[in-house]
């Protein structure tokens, strides 16, 4: 079978009108994407020119350079035509120059410019060396993927949480070995709204650890001599959200992640984040995971924890066609867009299965590339782990007769507290027995014509291509304005991180688009051509 | 007739199959490869606690040198049940008109409530089950109420924030949800707002009251709440409560 066959007979014509109202919808925020960069973005660049490390304050040094640059107003230029500038000036290398402003001898806005051909040449060559190394770090995923493989689909992805990366690589590989594809090191919970990476590795964290470079690195290492043992490449997972959604993605890019959480709104949406910053972001980052060959993850579950599960269902099919757009927009092809939706309806609906098979199935046929990533049921679980881990196994017969791509496995002491080293195994053991129990139950269904599964899918697909088309009308920002989605209310304005939106120059330089988006597709956003 | 009534209240044991077998079960992981070894620092461990003729069922490899275990073990004692003292909220429950018309008559004002679920925690669950429009289970939440003006500043709220927003609002009530935490943060948490609102003066001007999966009456008023409320609770008990401690408390008038 393959994975798009059409089973639910869903009407094709109206999935290109969804699909085409999410293009214009995504389209609508290009002028805004294009216009502007920010804080974060220009410390991406500097990340990537090779700027690591921290002041005597623990300020990342990325975030030192750019809040330079950002008082006398250089942003606009772009950080990477004033590093190239002080590179050719002082005649450093770009790590001396980020310590030089450290220390407070140089202000980057005020090196004198010998020579703009040459500051620019400068910044192309450390913009090329950056990306060189992702292209390798790339292929050595394709090279372990090719040795190694990487087990069937549905993935059994499972979270670690302890707070101390030395505690999660104990947890991530005891979990790896009894059988799990995806390890995601879930982030201090105060993170996303930090606007700075921190550095070195960490063990202080709560309810995750820290994601920094180092921790990145350490675990990517653990990961890979379990993989050597198991013969088979688990995947590394972290979260390219919150405030520093590009530096993320650049320093998941060269630790070698393969997956990233990476939405276009959640951020507006769950975290407060202002919505001109969250789009800037996601456009920029979501083109260093392309280019990386990261598979991003979208977190469309989030909407029907907030929302009924059943009445606001097409609120999760919306979203996934916008961020779909947005994702083909920063260079992302449909096998790297691991688009989200959840298990989420009570335990006590009636036929409460069939909806979830509808809905499952409705989302495989219409984004028939994506790994689809199926989130556990988390709002109703209670303390009674019993009945958890049973709604776990009509959870994982839901993905294994649909063919969803990727398992976030439904841990039974969810309502508790984070998961125990054995409630991870337990819930391992579960994925693993539905999924070969019922391995091609997929290729055996047909859904009745007309039947409630049909219809209920045709429901859901009907209301999302109504709500596009009224998003389409009054533009994405005005709809989150009126909490289209989640019905949660965001003003434009409103918002964490406003102030690090900075209207490009003129002479607004970044080196990276260039290098990192497909020739075609660039052509095509230039030209506002459909993508 | 029903097992209370067979069974003496004076001895209550957990009951398994029998009367007064004292049968439990427990489950945990062990440091330890699997083997004889494991197997009877299993046992013991459950013979330390004071079960007695434990058996282990089930071990199975973690791989990394860890085993998990499934005991089964016999409760040597039982509990007097006569008596136990439960700290709970005293309220009398009322549903939503009620509640409405009390504050109608009783405070003559809208009750205004400041939620947040502080800290480090991302979760609103809880919170959003109490306050928000919609409500829980068939209940409304606060948000719903005409007597009340209920503001969930939702999650990740530093206490400063909190009691900031509770300021400038001239709360009543506070609500604080802790939903996930590990090493007992939230104790911590809950603990540094009680300090805040004492530093600022306010401790006894608010109605302070916690909710959680982790909450209960008793620690919520050993950390210096007035009221805490666990897992199940619905917007008409929070709502009731708060009403009711105003007019007890005589913080219908304001100054």
């Amino acid at each position: 079978m393959t994975m798009g066959e059409a089973l639910l007979d869903l009407d094709q014509k109206l999935i290109e009108r969804a699909r085409q109202a999410a293009r214009h919808i995504t389209a609508g925020i290009h002028q805004h994407i294009t216009a502007n960069t920010t804080v974060t973005i220009e410390r991406t660049v500097a990340r990537l020119f090779g700027i690591d490390g921290v002041d005597e304050d623990d300020v990342p040094l990325p975030n030192v350079v750019v809040d330079n640059l950002h008082k006398d107003g250089g942003l606009k230029r772009g950080a990477a035509f004033w590093l190239g500038n002080a590179v050719h000036y002082f005649g450093y290398d770009v790590q001396e120059v980020a310590e030089a402003v450290a220390r407070g001898s140089v202000d980057l806005c005020k090196v004198p410019v010998k020579d703009e051909t040459e500051a620019y040449h400068i910044a192309q060559d450390l913009a090329r060396k950056a990306a060189d190394r992702i292209a390798t770090v790339r292929a050595k995923r394709e090279e372990y993927v090719a040795r190694l493989g990487m087990g069937d689909e549905p993935h059994l992805y499972v979270i670690v949480a302890t707070g101390n990366i030395h505690e999660d690589i104990v947890q991530a590989t005891a979990a790896v070995r009894e059988g799990a594809d995806i390890i995601a090191v879930i982030r201090h919970t105060g993170q996303s709204l930090l606007d700075y990476v921190p550095y070195h590795a960490t063990s202080g964290g709560f309810g995750g650890t820290y994601a920094t470079q180092e921790n990145f690195r350490i675990m990517r290492q653990a990961l890979d001599e379990t993989a050597e043992d198991i013969r088979r490449y688990p995947r590394l997972v972290n979260y390219a959200s919150g405030l520093c959604m590009p530096e993320i993605a650049a320093m998941g890019a060269l630790e070698r992640l393969d997956m990233m959480l990476n939405d276009a709104m959640y951020g507006i949406l769950f975290r407060d984040i202002n919505m001109k910053r969250t789009f800037v972001d996601q456009s920029f980052s979501r083109m260093i995971n392309a280019f990386a060959g990261i598979v991003i993850n979208t977190g469309e579950d989030n909407y029907l924890t907030t929302d009924d599960p059943v009445e606001a269902a097409h609120t999760v099919l919306a979203s996934q066609f916008i961020n779909e757009q947005f994702a083909l927009r920063a260079g992302l092809p449909p096998k790297q867009i691991g688009l989200g939706h959840v298990f989420a309806i009570y335990p006590d609906v009636e036929d409460g299965l069939l909806y979830s098979l509808a809905q499952a199935r409705m989302t495989r046929e219409i984004f028939p590339e994506a790994p689809l990533k199926y989130m556990p049921p988390t709002k109703h679980i209670t303390g009674n782990i019993f009945k958890s881990y049973a709604e776990h196994v009509m959870f994982n017969l839901v993905s294994v007769a649909t063919g969803q791509g990727i398992q976030l496995l439904g841990m039974l002491t969810e309502a508790i507290h984070t998961p125990f080293l054995h409630d991870r195994f337990l819930a391992i053991d579960n994925a693993k027995y539905v999924f070969n129990f019922a391995r091609h139950l997929s290729d055996e269904v047909l859904y009745r014509k007309d039947g409630r599964i049909q219809e209920r899918a045709a429901q859901i697909l009907d209301k999302a291509t109504l709500m596009l088309e009224e998003i389409e009308k009054i533009g994405l920002m005005t709809a989150l304005e009126r909490g289209l989605f989640a019905n949660v209310k965001r003003p434009k304005e409103g918002g964490k991180g406003a102030d690090g939106v900075v209207p490009k120059g003129p002479d607004y330089f970044n080196p990276f688009p260039e290098l990192m988006l497909p020739p075609e597709l660039r052509r095509r956003l230039e030209r506002g051509e459909a993508v | 007739m029903t097992a209370t009534a067979r069974l003496k209240m004076e001895d209550v044991r957990p009951y398994g199959d029998t009367a007064n077998d004292g049968d439990v079960q427990l489950s945990f992981t062990l440091p330890l490869p699997p083997g004889d070894v494991a197997t009877e620092v299993a046992k013991t461990i459950a013979r330390r606690l004071g079960l007695e003729e434990p058996a282990v069922v089930h071990s199975q490899d973690l791989t990394n040198d860890f085993t998990f275990f499934i005991v089964y073990g016999k409760v040597p004692f039982g509990v007097d049940a006569t008596r136990i003292e439960v700290p709970k909220v005293q309220v009398e429950s009322m549903d939503f008109e009620e509640i409405n018309e009390f504050v109608r008559r009783k405070i003559g004002r809208k009750v205004v409530v400041v939620g947040a679920s502080t800290g480090t925690d991302a979760h609103t669950l809880g919170l959003d089950a109490i306050m928000n429009m919609k409500g829980y289970a068939g209940k409304y939440g606060l948000e719903r109420y005409p007597e009340f003006v209920a503001v969930n500043l939702g999650s990740q709220v530093p206490n400063e924030a909190l009691v900031a927003k509770a300021i400038e609002l001239g709360a009543d009530a506070i609500l604080v949800s802790q939903t996930v935490t590990q090493k007992n943060i939230h104790v911590k948490n809950l603990t540094e707002l009680v300090e805040l609102l004492e530093a600022e003066g306010l401790r006894d001007q608010v109605i302070l009251v916690c909710g959680g999966p982790r909450i209960t009456h008793e620690l919520a008023v050993e950390l210096g709440y007035d009221a805490g409320f666990g897992p199940g609770t619905l917007p008409p008990m929070v709502a009731s409560y708060i009403a009711q401690e105003i007019v007890k408390r005589g913080l219908a008038k304001r100054g």
